[in-house]
């Protein structure tokens, strides 16, 4: 896996970074270049903790990369000595780097195979410690636990939740198959879900995480499947005559909202989870598709062409098939892909900006938009759980690939698996236990 | 996948909503578990050995099954009209015949709003074939979007061949 980012303002890592990046074992491959942010970034120094070369997986280099990816962060010069220990600390020098928190830490190999990684979070200013924690683990579960102290540094120093142990689904196209995929939220540590010679798209997860809804046309048709993540046990909740796509979960996790063209046209219908109780929900003689419910449950926004051209528009999740909505967007003859904000208050989307295909976000109390990206295919944008990051699929050389960008638009960054036409993101909810 | 479409025409019809039994590909077994158990369902099921040979006859207009869509437009052109009427006619002739008419849209922008597009392109065949008698319990109207273009090119050639609705008979 590579990641590369690409940006105009830049600022390029210190050379010293780069190479102690470069001497890390295993992750050769990796060459990150992060640009924008600026006066706003906190700058952190990530000392390589003690003997973790000896491991398997370098555990500060995922910790850099997490906080990187953000743009909230700038990863100041951290070359010299391990540090074990906060008496160790020459203030004044990380002071002159530049570094307002420091990380240090460092990894024991037990007799028994696990690894103890005991670190501490300092504020360079104060001089003093933020935070200071023992883990013992696994050595296969060194990813999980670089992420969770990325997840307890960015809460610490930005007060935001962080969203490092989250997962994403997304498809992968081979040649002629297709796999439904769950990553880690820096793509690592990919596993397939379910595998077809037929298409797959649209995949949602459900509010608690533990199942995935996605249409297959396995069966020469679309058709709505809901699957179990831990049993990979999975059930044909909307399967009716002529077409089923776009679900979309309740906030509960009771419901989908699903499209149809059981009744002409394709029209948003609410289901239960279980494939009972279809009741319809809009009413247009067009196209109705996209759903995405408010976090709120009490609204929908959704894609439709009842004004001419693909617009976003806002209804009430009512009791009865309503033909009423509000059009929320205006801009241009093409929006589509609208996915709320976690917080309600504004949602992303797909913007046609002449002949590129952009992700966008609208703010549904001031109606202003942002563009936030700039290439030619950007398609599928999915919020990060706190709302900070958006996940989209991209572009690359005709090669489907998936991007981050930060919520201001700032910084953006290609995660790119090793193999394969990747799209179809959509960034899971934060895990209950942490 | 001709077999497939009669087992769910069969199937579909009905409207069920329920389906765990369909073969289920995990990570586990992903090597060729998925195909030796699709290819399984298939053959268990009934291929149609009455499937009329005129549908297939090369000077049959029967034969021809693509209807093709001008950009952004999903009204049937009067070149297809006799294309459509002919099977419309061959519906209305054979009441225990079935057709799935398959719309496609290009590749340009989301894939669930080109579904749609898709099926807008399906169920304008559909409505023209009902018009010239053909029932509605004999044809189930769906889209495929983007997602199975007959021409893989990033051009207006083929976006062009991808605006287009297929007409399958059971049994094919």
């Amino acid at each position: 896996m590579l990641m590369r980012s690409h940006q105009s303002s830049r600022h390029t890592l210190t050379l010293a970074f780069l190479l102690w990046l470069t001497s890390m074992p295993l992750q050769a491959a990796l060459d990150i270049e992060i640009f924008g942010g600026g006066a706003t970034q906190i700058s952190i120094a990530i000392t390589p903790f003690a003997t973790e070369e000896k491991l398997k997986q370098s555990i500060t280099a995922i910790v850099a990369a997490d906080l990187q990816r953000t743009g909230l962060f700038r990863l100041v010069d951290s070359s010299g000595p391990a540090l074990r220990d906060p008496r160790q600390i020459v203030y004044p020098d990380w002071k002159n780097r530049g570094a307002d928190a420091l990380l240090i830490g460092s990894t024991v190999m037990l007799p028994d195979g696990r690894v103890e990684i005991g670190f501490h979070l300092m504020d360079v200013a104060k001089q003093v410690q933020l935070f200071d924690h023992t883990i013992t683990v696994p050595a296969d579960r060194l990813r999980a636990v670089a992420h969770q102290i990325a997840d307890i540094i960015y809460e610490r120093l930005t007060g935001d939740v962080g969203v490092f142990s989250s997962r994403i689904a997304y498809v992968m196209k081979q040649g002629n198959k297709y796999a439904l995929q769950v990553a880690d939220a820096d793509g690592f540590n990919a596993q397939s879900i379910i595998e077809y010679g037929e298409p797959i798209i649209s995949p949602a997860w459900s509010p608690d995480g533990t199942q995935i809804a996605y249409v297959s046309f396995e069966n020469k048709k679309p058709v709505v499947y809901v699957q179990t993540l831990a049993t990979r046990a999975r059930k044909a909740v909307a399967n009716f005559k002529g077409s089923n796509s776009a679900p979309a979960w309740s906030p509960d996790g009771k419901k989908l909202a699903v499209v149809l063209s059981l009744q002409g046209g394709s029209q948003i219908f609410l289901i239960n989870a279980d494939g009972s109780g279809l009741q319809r929900l809009s009413q247009s003689s067009g196209i109705d598709t996209e759903p995405n419910f408010s976090p709120d449950g009490q609204s929908i926004i959704f894609t439709s062409d009842r004004g001419g051209s693909p617009q976003i528009y806002r209804m009430l999740v009512a009791g009865v098939a309503s033909g009423t909505a509000e059009r929320l967007t205006f801009e241009g003859s093409y929006n589509v892909s609208p996915h709320h904000s976690r917080d309600g208050k504004s949602f992303t989307f797909v913007h046609r900006n002449g002949a590129r295909f952009n992700v966008a976000v609208q703010d549904l109390a001031t109606r202003q938009v942002q563009l936030l990206t700039d290439s030619r295919f950007d398609e599928s944008p999915s919020p990060a759980p706190n709302d900070r990051m958006i996940l989209y699929a991209t572009e690359v050389k005709g090669r489907g690939i998936l991007a981050v960008v930060s919520s201001d638009g700032k910084t953006r960054q290609e995660l790119s698996m090793q193999a394969g036409d990747i799209r179809e993101p959509a960034w899971g909810p934060l895990p209950r236990v942490r | 996948m001709k077999k497939v479409m009669s087992v769910l025409l069969i199937g579909l019809l009905s409207a069920c909503a329920s389906d765990t039994t369909k073969p289920t590909a995990t990570a586990e077994d992903r090597s060729a578990a998925p195909a030796a158990a699709a290819s399984a369902a298939v053959t268990s099921a009934v291929t149609n050995p009455n499937l009329n040979p005129i549908l297939t006859d090369p000077k049959n207009i029967l034969s021809k099954r693509s209807v093709y869509f001008d950009y952004d437009s999903y009204v049937v052109k009067n070149e297809y009209r006799s294309l459509v009427q002919a099977h419309a006619q061959y519906l209305r002739d054979n009441a225990g015949a079935r057709v799935m008419l398959q719309g496609n849209a290009d590749e340009r922008g989301s894939r669930e709003y080109n579904l749609a597009l898709g099926q807008k392109r399906a169920d304008s065949v559909r409505s023209a074939m009902t018009l010239s008698g053909a029932k509605e319990s004999q044809i189930e109207a769906v889209s495929l979007g983007e997602e199975k273009p007959r021409a893989t090119g990033h051009d207006e050639a083929s976006w062009a061949e991808n605006r287009r609705t297929d007409i399958r008979y059971q049994g094919e």
